[in-house]
């Protein structure tokens, strides 16, 4: 047991292999000198495509990385090129970035924000990813946005719709395509007052997470502002799946409007539960019992089925719009996978495209070259119009649209038709706003990294 | 496994012990040191061992010598380390073990938000918080045993989950959780031109690193590793001399019969209390730890299913062993941050060399078991584990070692 392994000839061996390896020389990478972390080579850049594949919005990081791979072959000169046809910006001619192929590394965010930042950070430091891009949740952008600012690489978020992720939580680094529950009260606001009058009574259940409360206070805002008054507000578990005893309430409250802050499997079942208690068909204070749900998915409406017809909500874009960009995309999305695409895979496609055309007009992949070619940018022809990234907040101002359950589908995609596309100047506002943080919110200074 | 028994393990301990009282290096027996020496080896040159693939190869996709990994398989170590003190000397399961790593993380964050960038405060915070909030949930818990004391950690933890999420959101920053901002301005040492201040050992970031290029392997060695490192070596050490102390008897002695302990007149409470505030402590530190290399919390950190995470942890890799819970963590985030990350891009290279139909047919049955099917493959494997290998990973190590001893005698 005792005796020793160290012979004379195994030190020596092992000395010697010890000394050769110390003695090949040792260079730092290459990128150690450009200045900017993880500068790509001359053939090729990495960017990182970070997405819930397991977990409760797995179907939305599916659609995502569908969108990714599309972006991705589009900007290589493959495929019809989709959007890059239809893009104001003509800089992008489909030799990939820079003349540098574009690669790809993807990883799960499985919706926790530990998991993604470790999935984040190891593309950065393993994978040599310039950019990282994705998410589906705002607990997550807003985890992984603060990662990329410290490690000095460009975020691009994909699905976040709270405020916080270009409010209060926002960065210099990091940059958001689809729009927020702000822009969500503001847009539907007004379509509700024409359609339900300015004299309702508003009852709230609100998921109890950050998303939640920004939706909720944008929306009570935005409708006392009409006229509305909010009898109640309730908190609801996000683990939550039978809301009955959230709805039984309802009816006796007084209230005549009843607004669901739910996303995903937890709108699917609080509305399902709501048609079930006969809320549709009831009546209150003399008028039509009315449901609104702010944010819609195609992925919600489908699972929650019959029961959005004709329920009003707000989305980002939606595969039936006729602009020429939407088209284009819609077209090239169907005719590799078979079916259109989520407002989830939009943003995501159309963000990798932006990044790429920033890096070709900046003429530099080092972040804050880039951060400065996207702030105050304006481009067309990606789907929502005319549309501008803020400088001062990282945002993007768009139309926003407003939509309704179908009341006679004609497929499984067809779910949603659009009310009213309200436009980007009904929605806008100052980038001190009291719901996005006020003034203490600011981006800090834009970071290079190594 | 057959007739044939084999002396060198069976004695092993036996002459062990005698050893411990006459006190070898640090009061550590031979055998212990040997273990000891292994550990630190592996710690120390984890930036090697882990990339064994060059740059830029097809290999390189298994390479997890990138400082993030490093720093998880070292973090969760320690983690794995106090909870087999716990389960693995006692017996008492408890499946609320992440909640004290989050309160220990959710201390650090606090220190480093108000006090000090510095990551020693911090650390020392996240231990004293996380045992403090032990002492309380074990008071409770402990009162019962069994599946009675599991479920009441549990409900500890998913409460803290819960609270954490919704409730306390001004303390923990809810669901977006909390990070360092440039609005931050600790008392001592914060930066003062409006950037984000960042984790340090006396003025030394966590994310400073040395990167070495031998040939075209690149190695990369991580300040923040090292430091967690360090740590991992100080809890491993102490639960070496735990497990060889007269307190790790009676561990142990809880764990074997209870009920005789009591007849004895001694009070198992107060050991089994003192095991679930070390053990919790344990959890605070690698808590702290994972603050101190990436600041940033959030409450997933506490869901019930990262305390599953350390339970499967120490039994994949042994529990009541001393190394298995450190190679159970080390097998647990290899799979989570290497094998979900091959994407079907990646399979059709690997298979490229097959011919087309074949191709096709072989990523097709490879991809359910990788990027999100990476949880089917970790069950399968803790599975075969569990039956094939009830000692975990450690047993499957010894019956190689006594394989080749065998041979060797034979031969």
């Amino acid at each position: 047991m005792s005796k020793s392994n160290f012979t004379r000839r195994g030190v020596i061996k092992t000395g010697a292999v010890g000394g050769a390896a110390l003695a090949l020389p040792q260079y730092l990478r290459a990128d150690g000198h450009a200045g900017f972390t993880n500068a790509p080579g001359d053939s090729e850049v990495v960017l990182g495509f970070n997405v819930p594949q397991t977990g409760p919005y797995a179907d939305e990081g599916a659609d995502e990385l569908r969108a990714y791979e599309l972006a991705v072959e589009h900007l290589n000169g493959g495929g019809d090129g989709g959007m890059l046809n239809t893009f104001s910006s003509k800089v992008l001619d489909g030799t990939g970035i820079l003349g540098r192929e574009v690669k790809y590394v993807t990883g799960d965010t499985q919706t926790k924000s530990d998991a993604a930042r470790a999935s984040a950070r190891s593309m950065i430091e393993k994978d040599g990813a310039i950019m990282i891009t994705g998410g589906s949740s705002s607990g997550v952008a807003v985890a992984v946005q603060a990662l990329c600012q410290e490690a000095g690489v460009i975020f691009m978020a994909g699905l976040t719709h709270s405020n916080d992720t270009t409010g209060k939580d926002r960065k210099a680094n990091g940059f958001r395509h689809f729009f927020n529950s702000y822009m969500t009260g503001a847009a539907l606001a007004p379509v509700l007052a024409a359609q339900y009058g300015t004299d309702r009574k508003a009852y709230h259940l609100t998921a109890d997470y950050n998303w939640g409360y920004t939706t909720e206070e944008a929306i009570v805002s935005s409708t006392e502002a009409m006229g509305w008054e909010t009898v109640n507000t309730v908190k609801t578990p996000l683990t939550q799946t039978d809301f009955s005893s959230y709805i039984a309430p309802v009816l006796n409250s007084g209230a005549d409007v009843l607004v669901l802050n739910h996303y995903g499997g937890n709108m699917v079942n609080s509305l399902t539960n709501a048609v079930q208690f006969g809320l549709r068909e009831a009546q209150a204070n003399g008028k039509n019992f009315e449901i609104v749900v702010p944010l819609y998915s195609r992925l919600m409406a489908r699972g929650a089925g019959e029961n959005v017809k004709g329920i009003f909500g707000s989305t980002n874009w939606h595969w039936s719009l006729q602009d020429e960009g939407s088209q284009a995309f819609v077209r090239s999305f169907g005719t590799k996978y078979g079916f259109p695409p989520s407002q989830a895979a939009h943003t995501t496609y159309v963000q990798t495209l932006l990044y790429a055309d920033a890096v070709t007009r900046a003429g530099s992949f080092a972040p804050c070259a880039v951060a400065e070619a996207l702030e105050g940018y304006e481009f067309d022809g990606l789907g929502n119009g005319k549309t501008l990234y803020r400088a001062d907040d990282h945002q993007c101002f768009k139309d926003v649209l407003v939509v309704k359950g179908k009341e006679n589908p004609t497929s499984e995609f067809d779910l949603l038709e659009i009310v009213e596309v309200t436009p980007v100047d009904q929605v806008m506002y100052a980038p001190d706003h009291p719901q996005m943080g006020g003034a203490d919110a600011s981006l800090g200074e834009c970071n290079n990294g190594a | 496994m057959t007739d044939q028994t084999n002396p060198s393990v069976t004695t092993a301990t036996p002459t062990a012990r005698p050893r411990a009282a006459s006190g070898g290096m640090l009061g550590l027996t031979k055998k212990d040191s040997t273990l000891m020496l292994i550990v630190f080896a592996l710690v120390m040159l984890a930036p090697f061992i882990l990339n064994p693939f060059p740059e830029g190869s097809a290999m390189a996709q298994f390479n997890a010598g990138y400082p993030d990994l490093m720093q998880r398989f070292v973090i969760f170590g320690i983690f794995a380390i106090g909870f087999n003190i716990l389960f693995g000397l006692t017996g008492y399961l408890s499946f609320g073990h992440a909640a004290f790593l989050g309160v220990g993380s959710y201390a650090a964050i606090w220190s480093m938000k108000l006090v000090t960038l510095n990551v020693i405060p911090g650390i020392v915070m996240a231990i004293v918080i996380a045992g403090a909030f032990t002492l309380v949930v074990g008071f409770i818990s402990l009162r019962r045993s069994g599946i009675y004391f599991s479920i009441l950690t549990l409900a500890f933890a998913q409460m803290s989950y819960a609270l954490a999420y919704s409730v306390l959101t001004p303390i923990t920053g809810g669901e977006t959780g909390l990070q360092i901002k440039n609005t931050d301005s600790p008392l001592f040492g914060g930066p003062t031109d409006g950037s984000i201040g960042r984790a340090n050992l006396f003025g030394a970031e966590m994310g400073n690193s040395y990167e070495l290029a031998v040939g075209s392997w690149l190695f990369t060695f991580n300040l923040g590793y090292y430091i967690a490192g360090v740590a991992l070596l100080v809890a491993f050490y102490l639960s070496i001399r735990i497990f060889r102390s007269p307190f790790g008897i009676m561990l142990r002695a809880v764990k074997s019969n209870q009920q005789r302990m009591n007849y004895t007149g001694l009070t198992p409470k107060r050991y089994t209390l003192s095991a679930f505030v070390i053990s919790g402590m344990y959890a605070g530190l690698a808590g702290g730890l994972m603050v101190a290399m990436d600041t940033q919390v959030g409450p997933e950190r506490m869901f019930w299913t990262a305390s599953g995470e350390v339970v499967i942890m120490t039994i994949l890799g042994g529990a009541g062993t001393l190394m298995g819970p450190i190679l159970g963590a080390g097998f647990i985030k290899y799979m989570e941050n290497i094998v979900s990350k091959i994407n079907k891009d990646i399979l059709h290279e690997w298979f490229a060399f097959l011919p087309d139909g074949a191709e096709d047919v072989m990523v097709s049955i490879v991809y359910p078991f990788i990027g999100k099917g990476w949880h089917l493959t970790l069950g399968i494997l803790f599975m075969l584990v569990v039956i094939f290998l009830p000692g975990g990973l450690v047993e499957g190590g010894q019956r190689i070692a006594n394989k080749f001893r065998r041979n060797k005698t034979d031969g």
